[in-house]
């Protein structure tokens, strides 16, 4: 079977926000007819954005980890914890099983966006033509999943909001979450910035 | 402005192209070159949707409104509010977790809603104009900025947490957040592209 068509062998365009295709005008600054966004055949400066984004990201996500997110005082005993330890404390006391959620979210799924990332521009840069479907589907999951690392965020605005007993108990945030918070951000939109069309685009077709 | 629905599809993940065919129901049709989604049946008419649009409405209301989770401790009770979580963000602590929750929370999500609400309106209406095309777009920015449900998740999380140390209850909205949750996964299926075209039938 040969390979299906892609839209710029057809001298076609599809919009970016509507999905209109549209004949490919050739030029710079045209509007989609249906929606009036701009046309443009693939996302513009996609991989210095994308890598701009996560490598801000990634210097965020040092003390994200490092400085502690939590302050949980409880009877005079103050115990700041990290993300890690929060995790652990989670495991230890109360469930193992929403620890393990909490783990993914917190640890595992930033940690994959910034190792697919990396990779997916490493290789598009290159013009690789490895593993294009593996690459394109890590794509779609990171797309699906990144917006997840936030749990810890919305546990500690809960938390604090809940805990407010003077100097009985008091929960507080600490500077780490507002760091992890941002790296989130950044790292949804490097991977927004990111265009998987171009995992397509090598210098060599595939087959 | 013309609008019309095109037999063709173009993967927005690779850039292939697709004669597009009608769907049974329940059918998705994937690239054949990457394997992404390129539509899916879409089980709900305009005025079902609408219909969902304005349930959901007045669960995102009951869920702001009432209380997540109280806690209890020495006799005093604590009931938490999204508001007053984002508030108690604000005022004593850290304004960017403030604006994040807020965003991602209640602007977004509402904005959604509205925006949603507005479109199906319109193609109900047939008024398809200036008005509809720019909530399209709006909608299209807007759409992966929604939390509400990670939010849920969060309380769970936060529930087990505080009970380490205090007495907790989940309070009725929570129940509304979950409720919401499953209108947000509802919506997530909704295809913009094939809005446009349902768009272009009545503008026909």
């Amino acid at each position: 079977m040969s390979a299906p068509p892609r839209a710029a062998e057809l001298g076609l365009i599809g919009c970016h926000v509507c999905g209109q295709v549209s004949r490919d005008p050739r030029r710079a600054g045209m509007a989609c007819p249906r929606c009036g966004a701009p046309l443009h055949r693939r996302k513009t400066g996609s991989i210095a954005r994308s890598w701009a984004l996560l490598i801000a990201a990634l210097i965020l996500y040092l003390p994200a980890n490092l400085l502690p997110i939590m302050r949980t005082v409880s009877l005079g005993d103050v115990d700041d914890n990290t993300i890690l330890s929060g995790v652990v404390e989670l495991w230890v006391k109360g469930s193992p099983g929403l620890a393990v959620i909490v783990f993914s979210a917190s640890i595992v799924v930033p940690m994959m966006k910034f190792l697919v990332l990396g990779t997916l521009l490493l290789s598009v840069q290159r013009g690789s033509a490895w593993a294009r479907q593996p690459r394109a589907r890590l794509y779609r999951l990171v797309e699906f999943i990144g917006y997840w690392s936030m749990l810890d965020v919305f546990v500690v605005a809960l938390l604090t909001a809940l805990v407010q007993f003077g100097f009985f108990s008091l929960v507080e945030p600490l500077p780490g979450v507002v760091f992890f918070g941002l790296t989130v951000v950044l790292t949804m939109l490097a991977s927004m910035s990111f265009d998987p069309r171009l995992i397509w685009d090598g210098r060599t077709d595939d087959e | 402005m013309t609008i019309t629905a095109s037999p063709m599809l173009i993967c927005e993940h690779c850039d292939t192209v697709h004669r597009r065919r009608p769907l049974a129901r329940g059918e998705v049709a994937r690239c054949l070159r990457c394997g992404a989604v390129l539509e899916r049946h879409q089980r709900f008419g305009v005025d079902g949707l609408l219909a969902l649009v304005l349930a959901a409405m007045i669960v995102f209301v009951l869920a702001n409104a009432w209380p997540i989770v109280t806690l209890g401790l020495n006799g005093q009770q604590v009931a938490a509010r999204l508001w007053g979580v984002i508030l108690t963000m604000w005022h004593d602590h850290s304004q960017v977790v403030a604006v994040l929750a807020a965003a991602t929370l209640f602007f977004f999500p509402i904005c959604k809603l509205l925006l949603l609400g507005w479109v199906l309106l319109c193609i109900r209406l047939g008024r398809i104009g200036e008005g509809f095309r720019r909530a399209m777009v709006l909608l299209h920015y807007v759409a992966p900025w929604t939390m509400s449900e990670v939010f849920v998740l969060g309380a769970l999380v936060s529930i087990v947490k505080a009970h380490l140390y205090f007495d907790v209850t989940a309070e009725p909205g929570i129940y509304a957040y979950a409720a919401l949750m499953v209108f947000i996964t509802l919506f997530s299926g909704v295809d913009l592209h094939q809005l446009w075209d349902r768009a272009a039938e009545r503008a026909a």
